[in-house]
């Protein structure tokens, strides 16, 4: 016979999408984000992000090809999307070096030495963040720039007593201080219709850390005696401000750092919310989201393990024994 | 509009011949008819080298309660009882015929002219599809009288009446409820009367919007029989799936059958040959097979007489498409791939699909990303990453424990899976030995007399 017959067990359908065509769409939905950052605080935010990009695909290249010897993976993306998230997470007078620490840290240490991708427990990006924090605070927690002086909105709240009604139009387009990726709102909303509509992600974790953090801060503010439109606008404030969008949206939707069913996910995002806000109002830094993350990242084996998904047929939990 | 209540995938259709009404294939040669054409023990033959057969004739006996008769397809000589190779290359008992002519038996009643009156008693009509070797026409051959027998421990309440087609590319059951609409209906009160219900319900995806009205229009005239138009959705076909899409009901963890929550599932091909094997007098010896695939000339629907080789069928279609393919006997969900083309249409080949290029060829899969996709596509609620994993590792009783016996074998989680992870392969290896020591298990918890 001139052609050959293939045989192989059922299915034989398999998915349109791939894991690089997954993570092309995360880079994709990036892209509205990185171009208000740019246009926010220059053309700086460009060359960093691509540095954190280039290094993390060099050192997951290398450590591929001589220390784990495998097949090279640079090709499946994830590294170019960790590499986009952490530079998102530094401000944008970060110096260089410092951003080839992080991408090291991120790859070598939070994803390749558990495996690579899908093995890692901690979300790479924020690993490598949050080693920054710890180890440059001065550089990490600098966010002054030609177009901004001064502190962020969330550590300008953190160090004055009452809610001074911050300017809530300027934290949804993103003309603040902060973060390189995460001071645009609306661009990370865009990303998130973006990755709802190419069904990367669902909407149920992003929508349930946003639905804590909200109903956190409502009751931090009626707490604090606050009436009137500050019941509505703290909470509004928590969730523009800082790294919540960002964090919501692009980190805590990690797969493998996130649970495996819905129900999971829900529990995963509520504590993933209510540790934002404890961190925001009670902690010591002004900013809570990383923490809270790679926290919740720890429990996600926990969850995974007693979270089932229902099985057909099995009304309730079956009694035990 | 209905659907089953967990996972699910949507697979693009592509139903090229859904716009092809039913052919006969011209009869071919020589037909290869296998003893196994069902779940169960093997019939036995009763026939033997040389024998002249008429088709409809009985040619090999159910052998056990879970068993079905075969009948001659064609009219000729037997010349051999003997093993052939079977699709997937394996050697099976089957007779071989060799055609003469097309003389049929005695008492077969070959006019088109639709007999609605039936006033049969249940077990006379049980009796007749016994006779007829009628078995599930959907894919799992189940012998339908073992079906129609409900213990008395058990009560029907209704009939299910399988035409959602689920399956990409499938399109036999589709054709069947359209031109065969007021036999199917007829075939439908049949069994409704052998087993005693007053209700059934068609499931059909609404893909398949000319069925669904023509049925519904016609089943006016029937009492309790409705025609339920489903959200497409896969595997809406699975028997569990459909119960519950239809009644809300589901059926517990195995073993439970669904007689444990009052419904008898029975396809829509197989309602026609009930209808055939009671007022016809007609045994199973020709069912409708859809030839299709993206590089055929012409994907049709064709009435084929069983124990025709597959390569009959691809040549009626124009032949193969040049290059590598795949020949699958079934849908590409569920469907076997075949290495032998010349092994015959059976009872439960409802279609051919040819799969030639990038779709016939697996793609080099990768790390599991956790991303989750199985677990949401699983229509049995399990954890296919998690299950496949135990398998590789050898992990029995984390398997029995992650519940591994109650997966259907859809393949939503491999087909939705973006590392393209051969979930279900490792998933099967797990279940069959779990099954065995499930089997061990009750074997020996079994009292010796």
């Amino acid at each position: 016979m001139a052609n050959k017959l293939i045989v192989a067990p059922a299915p034989h359908v398999q998915s349109s999408q791939s894991t690089q065509s997954i993570m092309r769409d995360v880079l994709a939905a990036l892209l509205p984000a990185l171009a208000v950052s740019t246009w926010v605080f220059g053309w700086s935010v460009l060359l960093l992000t691509l540095l954190s990009v280039a290094c993390c695909v060099l050192f997951e290249f290398l450590i591929q090809r001589f220390l784990v010897k495998g097949p090279c993976t640079v090709g499946n993306l994830s590294a170019a999307v960790t590499g986009v998230l952490l530079a998102f997470n530094l401000p944008v007078s970060i110096p260089w070096w410092i951003v080839a620490v992080g991408a090291f840290v991120a790859i070598a240490v939070a994803k390749m030495t558990f495996g690579g991708l899908g093995k890692n427990p901690f979300n790479p990006a924020l690993v490598g963040r949050v080693f920054l924090l710890v180890a440059y605070p001065v550089q990490m927690t600098s966010f002054a720039t030609d177009a901004f002086t001064g502190a962020t909105p969330l550590a300008a709240m953190k160090y004055s007593p009452l809610f001074a009604g911050a300017n809530l139009p300027d934290l949804f387009i993103g003309n603040v201080a902060g973060s390189m990726g995460e001071v645009a709102a609306a661009a990370l909303l865009l990303g998130f219709l973006y990755l709802l509509w190419r069904r990367v992600i669902t909407w149920h974790i992003p929508v349930v850390i946003f639905v804590s953090m909200a109903l956190f801060a409502f009751f931090a503010a009626l707490g604090r005696g606050w009436t009137g439109a500050a019941l509505w606008e703290f909470p509004l404030f928590h969730l523009l401000a800082g790294g919540a969008m960002l964090g919501a949206i692009f980190m805590a939707t990690d797969y493998s750092t996130s649970p495996m069913t819905v129900r999971g996910g829900v529990i995963y995002a509520a504590g993933i919310g209510a540790l934002t806000m404890c961190i925001r109002l009670w902690g010591a830094y002004p900013e809570g989201m990383s923490f809270a993350i790679l926290i919740m990242n720890a429990a996600v084996p926990l969850i995974n393990k007693y979270v089932k998904p229902r099985r057909f047929g099995v009304r309730q939990r079956r009694a035990q024994g | 509009m209905k659907t089953f209540p967990k996972g699910g995938i949507h697979p693009s259709d592509c139903k090229l011949s859904r716009g092809r009404a039913i052919e006969a294939l011209p009869l071919p040669e020589v037909v290869t008819i296998p003893l196994a054409q069902h779940i169960g023990a093997p019939a036995k033959a009763k026939v033997a080298k040389g024998d002249k057969v008429l088709a409809g004739q009985l040619i090999a006996e159910a052998a056990g309660f879970m068993s079905a008769d075969i009948h001659a397809s064609v009219s000729g000589t037997v010349t051999a009882v003997d093993m052939a190779v079977n699709g997937q290359g394996l050697r099976q008992a089957a007779i071989t015929i060799r055609r003469e002519g097309d003389e049929w038996a005695a008492g077969i009643d070959l006019a088109d002219t639709v007999v609605k009156e039936c006033t049969l008693a249940p077990q006379e009509i049980v009796a007749k599809i016994k006779a007829a070797g009628v078995v599930g026409m959907g894919g799992a051959t189940f012998p339908t009288h073992v079906k129609l027998a409900v213990p008395p421990s058990r009560k029907a309440e209704r009939l299910v009446v399988n035409g959602v087609e689920c399956e990409p590319y499938l399109t036999s059951d589709h054709r069947v409820m359209l031109e065969r609409s007021e036999e199917l209906l007829v075939g439908v009160t049949i069994l409704m009367r052998a087993l005693g219900v007053r209700n059934a319900s068609i499931g059909i995806e609404n893909n398949k919007p000319d069925a669904i009205a023509r049925l519904a229009r016609l089943a006016a005239e029937y009492d309790g029989v409705e025609v339920v138009p489903l959200k497409v959705k896969y595997p809406q076909g699975g028997e569990k799936q459909l119960i519950a899409a239809l009644t809300g009901r589901e059926v517990p963890p195995p073993p439970a059958l669904p007689i444990d929550v009052g419904v008898v599932v029975c396809n829509a091909s197989t309602a026609v040959a009930v209808y055939e094997a009671v007022q016809k007098n007609k045994p199973l010896v020709e069912r409708v097979v859809t030839i299709t695939g993206k590089g055929l000339k012409e994907p049709k629907n064709l009435l084929v007489r069983l124990g025709t080789p597959v390569s009959a069928l691809i040549e009626a279609a124009g032949g193969l498409p040049d290059g590598d393919c795949k020949i699958v006997n079934g849908g590409p969900m569920m469907g076997r791939a075949m290495s032998n083309p010349e092994a015959p249409v059976t009872k439960g080949c409802s279609g051919i699909t040819i799969l030639g290029g990038a779709d016939a060829e697996r793609r080099t899969s990768s790390n599991c990303i956790k991303c989750a996709r199985c677990v949401a596509a699983c229509p049995m609620g399990l954890e296919p990453y998690l299950l496949s994993k135990m398998a590789q590792k050898r992990g029995w009783e984390a398997l029995e424990a992650g519940d591994i016996a109650s997966c259907i074998e859809c393949g939503c989680c491999s087909a939705s899976c973006p590392a393209y992870l051969p979930l279900l392969d490792w998933i099967r290896l797990g279940k069959q030995t779990v099954m065995g020591i499930l089997r061990a298990r009750a074997a020996a918890n079994t009292p010796k007399k």
